[in-house]
């Protein structure tokens, strides 16, 4: 179990900043969902999450500890991160790259154990793959590689998943698998869970609580119900909806009207 | 309880995926084979040449030649020197300089996610040229023929950062920036390095065999003098054949799959550059060992590093043992270059390859 803390942080490329002064926690059994326009943010914050890109300003902690203490290896035995259009070798089968989620466990010798194939077929099962196992990845659909991908992520066994669009490449039937996934993974395990995602009405059914970005900043925070009203996604998207709730669980469903804060053609 | 559930977990596993309960075999089985192959090429090649030597003799001559063997046959001294003192070191060379081709070709490949990398594409055997001939050409007032090997890897880091610093567009260092820059470099360095034999006219004859490629004058001093650095380079790429695993996934997914991508980077860099220098100090440039050798084993054995590079290594001694013999018995008593061979029976090879599986090789 592991705990983020964000704390006041700035990101940016250059000289234009994307985060501006960002702080939230991620609990152990938390499912975050970060959703907002294109460029508010969210991949940016994710990247800085996993250390990828650096932060400007502000401190990232993990369990207490600052982000940058951690060395690579020990950093992926605990945050594990599905990246958006990941690259995947097109020669690689799928089972070649699932295993590639055991490197932070193996050290410069190590070979894989029956117990890391162990993990490594289990992860498959969860993701529902183990029939592509010997498939190279050039032969694979969109989805397939988003799901090999998923099965990684899962074999590096870590604390926090970070996420973004994990639901992108995939049918309806596949991206509610996948959400189902990761919340039993969430509740199950305690795994702290942070998904950018665009789909608000996947947001609400699945996030505990949700995250809305705009401009590097957060519009809006809480769970669906405060979230996921017309004021919010008019001031963010600059969209016009009518929000229902589910007849099933009462959780809020958005039903979009138009633009009405863009030009018309 | 726990344990009992997971063992039955793997159990299915090695059931299932009978590719990973296999992969050992297959790479105990493979690497073996070609070793095997590569001893039987390298005493057949000492039986041809100028003199045929039988077989015979020749197992005879080197048995006797093992510490605590006390045995001698009816085999004349010359019979000897040209066993031990001509071919042997002869074809250990050609077997030394065609591991590290091989290695360098297939790490290069790996570490710039490039099909294209190759030693002498990207101007480091054009840099370790340079700096070999400098050392032949300039009178050494200290370290003598010691320095020829260190002067060659200078040559051949300053090459290749040149070219990394000029291809590098951003963060990345896209495919054909690289090639382009590898080759204006690799022939500007060439042409320093002919102009430095042209004016020095008393060693101009031994350095233009040496330039386009040649085992006539290897030596037990030379393999000496590059086996421990080629020893070295290969065990350090070998320990990091996982790591380049992960690394043909884009760099973001190698850093959070736990690898330091910019310092495997730079090991695994300083390490192909350091054979590759090894491999041209003494015998000059030869071409397309590093290209098709790893691609030939890629397409055979597919992309795994771990089965790659060994296979690499032990395939491009195969492959310059059998360019360096046909070299010296085809036109014998003349030479022809072994980079003229290499670059006729590899480049068709290659393309057949291609051809015939006509899928992404890389």
């Amino acid at each position: 179990m592991a705990r983020l803390e964000i704390q006041n942080i700035t990101l940016d490329y250059g000289r234009y900043p994307v985060i501006e002064g960002l702080s939230f926690q991620l609990c152990p059994g938390e499912l975050i969902g970060l959703v907002g326009p294109n460029g508010c943010g969210k991949t940016s914050l994710i990247k800085s999450l996993s250390r990828v890109l650096p932060t400007r300003s502000g401190q990232i902690l993990l369990d207490g500890k600052e982000l940058s203490r951690f060395s690579r290896n020990e950093l992926a035995r605990i945050v594990g991160v599905l990246p958006q259009n990941p690259y995947l070798p097109e020669t690689f089968t799928v089972s070649e790259v699932v295993i590639l989620g055991r490197n932070p466990y193996l050290g410069l010798l190590g070979g894989e154990s029956a117990k890391d194939m162990a993990i490594v077929w289990k992860a498959m099962e969860r993701t529902g793959i183990t029939h592509l196992a010997k498939r190279r990845i050039g032969e694979l659909s969109g989805g397939e590689k988003q799901r090999v991908t998923i099965a990684r992520v899962l074999t590096q066994e870590p604390q926090v998943i970070l996420l973004d669009e994990p639901t992108a490449n995939l049918d309806i039937c596949h991206q509610l698998d996948i959400m189902d996934l990761i919340t039993h993974l969430c509740r199950e395990k305690s795994i702290s869970v942070l998904i950018a995602i665009h789909d608000l009405n996947i947001a609400s059914q699945y996030c505990t609580r949700i995250m809305m970005l705009k401009n590097g900043q957060i519009h809006a925070e809480g769970t669906p119900e405060r979230v996921v009203t017309p004021e919010n996604v008019r001031e963010v998207f600059g969209t016009s909806s009518t929000i229902y709730p589910h007849p099933e669980n009462n959780l809020p469903m958005v039903f979009m009207n138009g633009n009405h804060c863009r030009q018309k053609y | 309880m726990i344990n009992n559930h997971n063992e039955s977990v793997a159990h299915k596993t090695a059931r299932e995926l009978p590719a990973y309960s296999s992969r050992r075999f297959l790479r105990v089985i493979s690497i073996s084979g070609l070793i095997l192959t590569s001893i039987v090429i390298s005493a057949l090649a000492l039986t041809v040449g100028s003199v045929e030597i039988p077989f015979n003799t020749v197992w005879q001559i080197l048995i006797s030649h093992l510490p605590f063997v006390n045995f001698r046959g009816d085999w004349s001294p010359t019979t000897d020197m040209i066993i031990t003192g001509i071919r042997l070191p002869r074809i250990l060379m050609a077997g030394a300089v065609g591991t590290a081709l091989g290695v360098a070709g297939a790490t290069y490949q790996g570490l710039f996610r490039n099909p294209l990398a190759d030693p002498y594409l990207i101007g480091v055997a054009q840099g370790a040229a340079l700096g070999a001939v400098v050392g032949f050409v300039l009178p050494l007032t200290f370290g003598g023929v010691y320095l020829i090997p260190i002067l060659a890897f200078l040559g051949a880091v300053a090459a290749v950062s040149f070219v990394y610093l000029i291809a590098r567009v951003g963060k990345t260092l896209p495919m054909t920036t690289l090639i382009l820059a590898g080759v204006a470099i690799g022939s500007v360095l060439m042409s320093i390095t002919t102009y430095l034999t042209m004016i020095s006219p008393d060693k101009v004859h031994g350095i233009l065999s040496w330039l386009m490629g040649s085992f006539s004058i290897s030596s037990w001093d030379q393999l000496k003098l590059i086996s421990p650095y080629i020893a070295i380079g290969l065990g350090v790429i070998f320990l990091y054949a996982r790591p380049l695993n992960v690394m043909q996934l884009d760099e973001e997914q190698a850093q959070q799959l736990g690898i330091n991508v910019e310092r495997t980077k730079i090991i695994l860099m300083a390490s192909a550059t350091l054979i590759t220098a090894m491999a041209v100090c003494f015998v000059g440039i030869i071409g397309f060992v590093g290209i098709i050798v790893p691609h030939t084993v890629r397409l055979i054995w597919g992309p795994d590093h771990r089965l790659l590079l060994p296979l690499s290594a032990i395939a491009g001694a195969i492959l310059l043992i059998l360019a360096d013999t046909a070299s010296r018995t085809m036109m014998a008593p003349s030479e022809i270059s072994v980079g003229v061979i290499t670059a006729f029976l590899g480049a068709p090879f290659f393309l057949f390859l291609l051809r015939r599986k006509k899928k992404a090789v890389f």
